[in-house]
């Protein structure tokens, strides 16, 4: 009765597409340490995440190796049933009715390709355009686009082992954008991409979200993906979700700080401003770190009161290092709070 | 039914791609179809120095031989895919199948449809048809009738093992040999009379794996031989039954297994 209840209300919230409420994934993995003898241990891929994502967002989900990223999406999409915790996507429970949700939603999984290996790639998507019973005209409308956006159409003929990686990348995002899903989810689609390729495959999937409305949910270990693509960030590890929100309010919880770069007329000792400090010094140039929270104006200011300046730039704080900072536990306290 | 329209439209795809190249594909129905008579011709050097296997004459055991080829051979046509399961399981790639809106059994039953499998279908068919025209049968309506149904009930047999040993390959992922034992292992034994066999071997084929309701049963009953460990007759007509029910085990079987298939880490 109560689930029941839960349910209608979810499914009439359109801001909750996708919703997790203390998803587990819990796999008994069995170890051989000797002759006969096994040892079981239990590997918390996903350890009570909880997060809703609303229609037309497109959210990117980071983390270091084996944080349960492709765990969480294969959970998403029907392949694996989760432990404990619920799981919503369009109101569906996706282990429950994988078939009816599999009209809806789109899957790319970077590492391994859902084309028909031997077969030539227009092959494959004349099979999808009769297996999700695509009405023909939108097939057309769909594959023109994907073909042009994409860039396939010197390939449509070629077996798909055949192509290089990235050409086979994109032959993939096409084939689970054919039926028009209203959510996207990708693991890894920039893995092993050249720059150009990497810039196609982000532009193709702006337009989409900003066209269609697509909801897209990528996971990467490129922040460029984030930074070009994505307003909102998940990060997790150990299978627990240490932050979600904007990219930039990674700087806030990840102590993170700028960079104040000042020439002054002759080399000299170095600045004492706190709390500023000193980084480096090169002759008459001196580096600066100070907590990314502060203003830079009234630093600038207090040096140019002080020292004889040249010139100055303020470098904006590595968000690699805030994250890498993170994924070593380092920042994890500070984070554990900006997860409500 | 979703699985059959999947199915077909997956065993389409894999026919066109296999007619884009005709003179390949006539050579490995060819070869099929050679590969399998080379059995035959075991058993035809055989009886070049017996007159009889286990109190069966040349034609009869013609007939066993058909008759299981051509169960077995339609179920490999059918489903003959299947086997590679475990190798899916292991690398992870049923993932990819998990993600489509078609039952996952259509799926990898249909993957690599490979019409060449005709080659086995085919030859079976002769050696039936010459021991149809060599055994002087006592015609009845019930033994002409029994003789599609038992065709159909032994392929339909045929494929539930094949579908059990694939849910088996969820558990063990490097079990098609296992798997073969039984199919590949399991026609081969029909081919030969029951009597050749020891009576705890013939019961476990009778009752455990009912591999004997394919051809031993029904051809006994056709041929007017006593039926196995002393059965009556109305059990030459239990084929379809018994199949019913390993399709509906190897159903549950199939099912578990999926739900224990926990893809892979990377
Ligand atoms: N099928 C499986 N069986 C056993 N353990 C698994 C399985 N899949 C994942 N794991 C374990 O679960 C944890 C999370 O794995 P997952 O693949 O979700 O990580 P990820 O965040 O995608 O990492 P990566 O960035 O390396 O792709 C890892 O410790 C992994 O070993
Ligand atoms: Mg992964």
């Amino acid at each position: 009765m109560d689930d029941h209840v839960t349910d209608h209300f979810i499914e009439h919230r359109a801001d909750h597409f996708i919703e997790l409420d203390r998803v587990e994934k819990v796999f008994d993995v069995r170890k051989k340490t000797g002759f006969m003898k096994r040892e079981r241990r239990e590997v918390r891929a996903v350890d009570s995440i909880s997060f809703t994502v609303a229609r037309g967002e497109m959210v990117g989900y980071i983390g270091p190796n084996g944080a349960g990223k492709s765990t969480t999406i294969k959970m998403l999409t029907g392949i694996l049933t989760p432990s404990g915790g619920r799981l919503r996507v369009a109101g569906i429970d996706p282990s429950r009715e994988r078939t009816r949700l599999a009209h809806r939603i789109g899957v790319v999984f970077g590492q391994r390709t859902t084309l028909w290996w031997d077969l030539p790639l227009i092959d494959s998507y004349r099979l999808m355009h009769r297996m999700y019973r695509i009405p023909d005209a939108r097939y057309r409308e769909n594959l023109d686009r994907c073909v042009e956006l994409l860039e396939l159409g010197d390939l449509l003929d070629v077996p798909v082992r055949q192509l290089s990686l990235g050409q086979r990348m994109r032959g993939d995002i096409a084939a689970a954008l054919l039926h028009d899903p209203e959510v996207l989810y990708l693991d890894e689609p920039t893995i092993g991409l050249d720059v150009i390729s990497k810039a196609k495959v982000r532009g193709f999937l702006r337009e989409l979200n900003a066209e269609r409305g697509t909801t897209v949910l990528l996971t990467t270990h490129d922040l460029q993906d984030i930074e070009q693509l994505c307003s909102r960030v998940m990060v997790i590890d150990h299978g627990r979700l240490m932050y979600d929100g904007p990219l930039t309010g990674l700087h806030e919880v990840g102590e993170s700080e700028r960079t104040l770069v000042v020439d002054l007329e002759r080399e000299l000792p170095p600045i004492e401003m706190p709390p500023a400090r000193v980084v480096r010094v090169e002759g008459p140039r001196q580096w600066l770190a100070f907590p990314a929270a502060e203003s830079a104006a009234a630093l600038v200011a207090r040096v140019a009161a002080e020292y004889p300046l040249v010139d100055l730039s303020v470098r904006e704080p590595d968000i690699e290092a805030v994250i890498a900072r993170m994924y070593a536990g380092e920042a994890s306290d500070a984070a554990g709070q900006a997860v409500p | 039914m979703e699985g059959l329209r999947a199915y077909r439209l997956i065993g389409a795809m894999w026919i066109r791609s296999t007619m884009a190249y005709r003179a390949s594909f006539a050579m490995t129905t060819f070869a099929n179809f050679a590969v399998t008579a080379l059995d035959f011709v075991a058993i035809l050097l055989m009886f070049s120095r017996i007159d009889a296997l286990g109190g069966w004459p040349l034609p009869e055991v013609a007939f066993l031989y058909g008759l299981s080829s051509v169960a077995f051979g339609l179920a490999d046509l059918a489903i003959g895919s299947m086997e590679r399961l475990g190798q899916r399981v292991r690398d992870g790639t049923l993932d990819t199948l998990l993600v489509r809106p078609a039952p996952v059994l259509a799926q990898v039953a249909a993957d690599r449809f490979a019409l060449r499998r005709l080659g086995r279908i085919t030859q079976g068919s002769l050696v039936l048809g010459y021991a149809l025209a060599a055994v002087d049968i006592h015609w009845t309506p019930l033994r002409l009738l029994l003789m599609p149904v038992a065709v159909v009930s032994g392929a339909a047999i045929f494929c539930a093992v094949f579908v059990a040993g694939a849910a088996f390959q969820f558990v063990a992922q490097d079990a098609s040999e296992v798997q073969n034992a039984f199919t590949y292992g399991g026609a081969t034994l029909l081919q030969y009379p029951p009597t050749v066999f020891g009576r705890e071997l013939v019961r476990g084929v009778t009752f455990l794996l009912p591999l004997a309701f394919v051809t031993w049963i029904p051809a006994a009953y056709v041929l007017g031989r006593p039926i196995p460990l002393g059965l009556p007759d109305w059990v030459a007509f239990a084929p379809p039954l018994v199949a019913g029910v390993c399709c509906a085990l190897a159903g549950l079987a199939w099912r578990t297994g999926l739900r224990s298939y926990r893809s892979t880490g990377s």
